[in-house]
């Protein structure tokens, strides 16, 4: 039976607000928690922050952002990379305002004090003024713990927290099939479309892991594609599930022979990738790597939710920017093969453009849908908001749970990690 | 060509541009369609590249995407186009940067206002089009929109710029 929460009574109490098959409307409508959850989330454990890709050579940087927090991802002449606050130690002025580029070292624009690549102060003007017992080492950008895994780079304020290859436990098994659609090459970002939703994003962190939706929203793409590639993506009658992954991590797996794409390369080569084959045979790969190629071109058949901020879905990294109660920023990170056949990697490239960003065939109608649940929140908060499918029927997976592939077992494990943070 | 000529080509491509403007802003896709040659690309960059095939573009349209593209927007099964958002656009600052026989290519300043949900969103953008000229007027041979902040973090659009 649904019952009603007494939003009046409810306060900001973890227990009140997520039970296993439901949550309550203050968890996308309440500023107040939207700070804690700054605190207690997205300072308090693993954030995604980059691809090394991004940052390929000696003093390559990229802007990122732990939760609100704006941080500089940074490579440093040792190759080592560091993450530090993008504020200047003296008047908190940001060091740097470009998106991504090369540099030698920062210096903040109002009174010139400069920093190099690992965030230490190195010079300031006329520093008589500060007294013989300054200490410069003690007076470097605020630093953070960084880590990084099949070349994902997580950040964290949290100098005491597990292990990134600990936190991520399950997931990294996932995270390793994910990278076989490289293709035998290494894995590089080729760009990225951002947009801005009035939603919580805790609205987008369920999304990925909702099969339950794609039919439904994403009708109108489903119908630009071939008979045959239509058929790929009606997966909620087949043999997909989704797996609680631990940590709040989970996976859905939607096209289960597309979970390992250096598996049965025999199979037959689909009728809009014949063009792409026939091209990289016309460019001389013999026809193991065609194949090989061909299915890393098409993607992985999974999407791996990562929580609190990433998810490795199907072709490219999403991740997840909170704003405020009610704004998110989302960037959809487009993915190939560094050093891989240029044909291969233009394919890789409008597929990505005919779903996602701003005017793909797939990313407005998501955007339209999350849009909508914000307006309807601020009518009945007595309402739950309801995670229940298919919780009676889960069964005992490799990691956790394991429910049919459009069950809310991924949304469940999501919040039952978010409960466990925010009561810490 | 003469400067009275060039007076001349000016008004009738900015005659073009503002026919094109005002069949986007009632939606009217078929007579859109109809403006393109058939090897025409739609292009909306996120950044300047030689050769926008080999860069990530928010939308790199051929004949076949501008139709699936129109398709989406007029069956009804798009959540986000249905109903779409309301948009009023003006183009201005015409420039015509080089003309090569029936080939003209004019840059120009648009802004477009787009109500939806009760709310008010405003782009700006340069666009330069270039066109062919043929025995039933101006054909839309490319079209490359740059939008401010393309780079930057955008809102999804249901209409075309």
């Amino acid at each position: 039976m649904n019952q009603l929460i007494d939003v009046k009574n409810i306060a900001l109490d973890p227990d009140q607000l997520v039970h296993n098959d439901k949550i309550a409307t203050p968890m996308y409508t309440s500023s107040e928690l939207f700070e804690q959850e700054q605190e207690k989330i997205f300072r308090n454990t693993w954030v995604w922050v980059a691809h090394t890709s991004e940052i390929p050579d000696k003093g390559s940087f990229k802007l990122s952002k732990v939760g609100r927090e704006p941080v500089i991802v940074v490579r440093d002449r040792k190759d080592n990379i560091h993450v530090m606050v993008n504020r200047c130690r003296h008047r908190a002025a940001t060091v740097c305002e470009v998106h991504k580029g090369k540099t030698s070292s920062f210096q903040c624009p109002y009174h010139g004090w400069g920093y190099g690549l690992d965030g230490s102060l190195r010079a300031l003007p006329n520093p008589e003024q500060y007294g013989d017992d300054f200490d410069k080492s003690q007076h470097g950008m605020l630093k953070l713990r960084v880590e990084s895994y099949q070349g994902m780079i997580f950040a964290t304020f949290n100098e005491s927290v597990e292990p990134l290859e600990d936190f991520l436990g399950a997931a990294k098994k996932w995270i390793d099939l994910f990278m076989k659609q490289g293709g035998g090459y290494p894995v590089k970002t080729l760009g990225e479309h951002q947009f801005s939703v009035p939603m919580n994003w805790k609205v987008q962190l369920e999304n990925t892991t909702d099969a339950y939706h794609f039919p439904i929203v994403h009708k109108s793409f489903l119908q630009s594609l071939d008979e045959e590639a239509e058929k790929t993506f009606t997966f909620l009658d087949g043999e997909g599930f989704v797996e609680d992954l631990g940590n709040g991590h989970s996976v859905m797996v939607m096209i289960p022979e597309l979970v390992d794409l250096e598996e049965d390369l025999e199979r037959k080569i689909p009728e809009r990738f014949e063009e792409l084959a026939q091209a990289l045979r016309d460019e001389g790969y013999p026809e193991d790597q065609v194949r090989r190629i061909v299915r890393a071109v098409g993607g992985s058949g999974f999407n791996l939710n990562l929580f609190p901020n990433v998810a490795c879905s199907m072709a490219f990294f999403r991740v997840l920017t909170p704003v405020a109660v009610d704004k998110t920023d989302i960037r959809h990170i487009a993915i190939g093969m560094e050093g891989g056949p240029d044909i291969a990697n233009r394919v890789r490239l409008r597929l990505h453009e005919h779903f996602q960003g701003p005017m793909g065939f797939g990313s407005p109608d998501d955007a339209e849908v999350w849009e909508r649940i914000q307006r309807g929140v601020d009518g009945g908060a007595e309402l739950p908001i309801l995670v229940n499918r298919g919780i009676e029927k889960e069964v005992p997976g490799e990691a956790g749970p394991r429910g049919h592939v459009s069950d809310e077992t991924g949304m469940r494990a999501a919040y039952a990690m978010w409960k466990r943070m925010m009561q810490e | 060509m003469n400067t009275i000529d060039n007076e001349s080509l000016l008004w009738q491509v900015t005659q073009f541009i503002w026919h094109e403007a005002a069949i986007l802003d009632a939606k009217e896709y078929d007579a859109w369609l109809d403006l393109w040659q058939p090897e025409g690309l739609y292009i909306i960059p996120i950044e300047d590249a030689d050769d926008y095939a080999a860069v990530l573009n928010l939308c790199y349209d051929d004949d076949k995407m501008r139709r699936d593209r129109i398709k989406r927007f007029q069956d009804g099964f798009s959540i986000s186009s249905a109903p779409p958002a309301v948009t009023v656009r003006t183009l201005s600052r015409f420039v015509i940067d080089a003309v090569d026989g029936n080939t003209v290519v004019v840059s120009c300043a648009e802004h477009l206002v787009e109500d939806k949900f009760g709310r008010q969103r405003i782009w700006a953008a340069n666009v330069r089009y270039t066109l062919t000229s043929t025995d039933t007027g101006f054909r839309l041979q490319e079209k490359v929109v740059r939008l401010l902040n393309s780079d930057g973090v955008l809102n999804s659009f249901s209409y075309l710029f």
